[in-house]
């Protein structure tokens, strides 16, 4: 199969937007912290959660949506904790994340253990299914790979649409923007920069968390313990990478997933025979080096991003 | 509320706050223990048995102990200059690849060259895997702590696929491990006929060298005006690029030389489970120790005991071993914020 053909096949694209769903809630999820000014290297940690628990509230009788509730409102409390450590008493959010996805890894796997202790392998559950959106889903090539994919991927898209509107056109939206920007203009204004940055990282996380959930749920139905391998420090990369604005940034998500989908069909070329797999597993991980070089110039970073807010300090 | 810095701290200031962490992550273990059905003495009894009980666990404990020490110490160096190296995973590993590489017949040295040679090595290894990240980040800006992480994830396939290409043990049965290392490439045991090995001690001397070069060396001063305010430091004239390089070099090298110490004195090969996880307990490590090299030895003591106790408590008790993760990563942040609180008075609005 030749490179054209690849890029021509609508299961291509449609494998890209799959692949692209959870990197959209996850970078959203982190866009939305770092606009009000916070990095939440809690991330990784909040995936992982979150994909355990949408899957084991589901194994346990939950429909799916609740499934997606139940992670959602995990990375919220995990968001929470992060919050009160890195926003009212400032620590470092470069060891409040680490430290929180160290916690929130542990946390699911000692879960997980006390939960089934016995099994060799995790329970499968009933995944969400690929829904055809009528009258689009006929469309030849954007069809198949835009409009017959899982409710929880048309909902990625649609949160994305969602924190654009409420980012750039609501004055809670403004209020989060000035909170990263400039934060003592904020708390003149009267407003809490401590509540609105709370109250960011809580909801980013619940939608990393959400991101999360897309493996166990919609991507596979069950849950591993490696399998979100790094997704969250690539939707670090992807906040970068989209210059801080929603609608980038899913461009961003989708361009490398585009790439991920690629290198997997590679594999099974004549050029995955002479170069090794590992080679192809590593690309994801170039790729966001690079994204994070490249647009390493650009001078678009929240300016308080990193810089915690204590009142009445100059 | 608000943050306000207390001049003068008490004694009763400085010890109360970092006790209650300790307080505070127990009784969250406590908790977790009740929940997974056992008894929270039992279980705290069985850690500390496994890990100081008898002769062997002791052993056990002070061995897995010592990668920790060198990752600790990789953290600490880094972080006091507000490098923040995650990548000490990556660079352990690239270090046990370059003594593997050079201990497996590469050369034919008697032992007092060869150790040398591959723990020297083992050290430009690291140190050349964390430049790259960090002329990133003094050339253009780059969050490190995203590139370090994404480099683990690269080097540890590039380990895989050493493992099954040009490493790979011909004698092997196929199993991705890499031949053994020659005799003279072996570290020796501490004492003879107990299993633990000089890599200890090297953890040790490690550990005085870089406290004697925190404290009584230009470079220890620049590191720590660099991270205390790089700005401030760079006006007083501090090179403040050539010092995060140079931090750069020294973290890298001490994270190498955890996975010389693994591979030349415990493992004797090199397969892609060389370190579970070495790299990031080395953070709790020396975030524990409050960055200080001479702390990074007991917190890796502390760190190590948790870990061996909690494995054999985990198959005495039933309880998942994961409680030790648990209760160090807890720790860590109990303990940032203890830090915080010997400094700082909280005041309401």
């Amino acid at each position: 199969m030749d490179l054209f053909d690849i890029l021509l096949s609508a299961s291509f694209w449609a494998a890209a937007i799959r692949i692209a769903s959870p990197l959209i809630f996850a970078t959203i999820g982190e866009l939305i912290c770092e606009r009000a000014g916070v990095l939440n290297l809690g991330i990784e940690g909040i995936m992982v959660a979150g994909a355990f628990a949408g899957w084991i509230a589901v194994w346990a009788g939950l429909p799916l949506w609740g499934g997606v509730a139940v992670a959602m409102l995990t990375g919220m409390m995990l968001g929470l904790v992060h919050s009160i450590f890195s926003v009212p008493f400032g620590l470092s959010q470069h060891v409040v994340g680490i430290g929180l996805t160290l916690l929130a890894t542990s946390l699911t796997f000692y879960t997980y253990r006390v939960v089934l202790p016995e099994v060799s392998s995790p329970p499968k559950i009933t995944a969400f299914q690929p829904y055809e959106i009528p009258l689009l889903s006929d469309l030849p090539l954007v069809g198949p790979a835009l409009f017959s994919q899982t409710p929880l991927t048309y909902a990625a898209f649609v949160l994305a649409a969602l924190t654009a509107l409420v980012l750039y056109r609501t004055p809670l939206g403004l209020a989060v923007r000035a909170a990263g920007e400039n934060p003592s203009a904020v708390a003149a204004q009267g407003l809490s920069v401590t509540a609105i940055r709370m109250g960011a990282v809580t909801v980013g996380s619940g939608f990393m968390a959400v991101g999360g959930a897309f493996l166990t749920l919609s991507a596979f139905d069950s849950f591993f313990f490696d399998m979100v391998n790094g997704r969250g420090w690539i939707c670090i990369a992807l906040v970068v990478f989209g210059a801080w604005k929603p609608g980038k940034a899913v461009l961003g998500a989708i361009l490398f997933a585009a790439f991920d989908a690629l290198q997997i069909r590679l594999q099974q070329t004549g050029i995955g025979a002479v170069i090794p797999y590992q080679v192809f597993l590593m690309m994801p991980y170039f790729l966001s080096i690079l994204a994070l070089v490249v647009m390493s110039r650009r001078a678009e970073i929240p300016n308080a991003l990193m810089v915690p807010f204590n009142k009445g300090e100059r | 509320m608000r943050l306000e810095p207390i001049a003068a701290p008490s004694p009763a200031r400085r010890i109360v706050p970092p006790l209650l962490a300790l307080l505070a992550t127990f009784t969250v273990a406590t908790l977790l223990a009740l929940i997974a059905g056992g008894n929270p003495f039992s279980v705290f009894g069985l850690i500390v048995k496994g890990a100081f009980g008898s002769k062997f666990a002791l052993l056990e404990t002070l061995n897995s102990a010592t990668p920790l020490i060198f990752t600790g110490l990789a953290i600490a160096v880094a972080f006091r200059a507000k490098l923040w190296n995650i990548g000490a995973e990556a660079q352990l590993y690239a270090g046990a690849v370059l003594t593997v590489v050079l201990g497996t017949g590469a050369l034919g040295l008697p032992a007092y060259l060869m150790l040398p040679l591959c723990a020297i090595a083992a050290m430009f290894a690291g140190a050349t895997l964390l430049l790259g990240p960090a002329l990133l980040k003094t050339r253009l800006g780059v969050d490190e702590v995203v590139t370090t992480l994404l480099f683990n994830f690269i080097f540890l396939l590039f380990v895989s696929y050493l493992l099954e290409g040009p490493l790979k043990d011909p004698m092997g049965m196929g199993w991705p491990k890499s031949a053994r290392l020659l005799p003279e490439a072996r570290l020796p045991r501490l004492v003879e006929g107990l299993r633990i090995h000089w890599g200890f001690g090297l953890a040790l001397v490690a550990a005085l060298l870089v406290w004697v070069i925190n404290t009584r060396t230009t470079l220890g001063y620049e590191m720590r005006a660099v991270g205390q305010n790089a700005e401030a430091a760079r006006f007083a004239g501090i090179p403040v690029t050539r010092v995060i390089l140079k931090t750069a070099l020294l973290s890298g090298g001490l994270a190498g030389l955890a996975g010389f110490s693994e591979v030349s004195g415990l493992k004797g090969a090199l397969t892609s489970d060389l370190s579970p996880g070495f790299g990031y307990t080395g953070i709790v490590v020396a975030m524990l120790a409050l960055l200080h090299p001479l702390g990074v030895v007991l917190a890796a003591l502390f760190v190590a005991a948790i870990f061996v106790g909690a494995d054999s408590m985990s198959r005495a008790a039933g309880v998942p071993s994961y409680i030790a993760d648990i209760m160090l990563a807890s720790a860590l942040l109990f303990m940032v914020l203890a830090i915080l609180l010997t400094k700082f008075r909280v005041r309401r609005d």
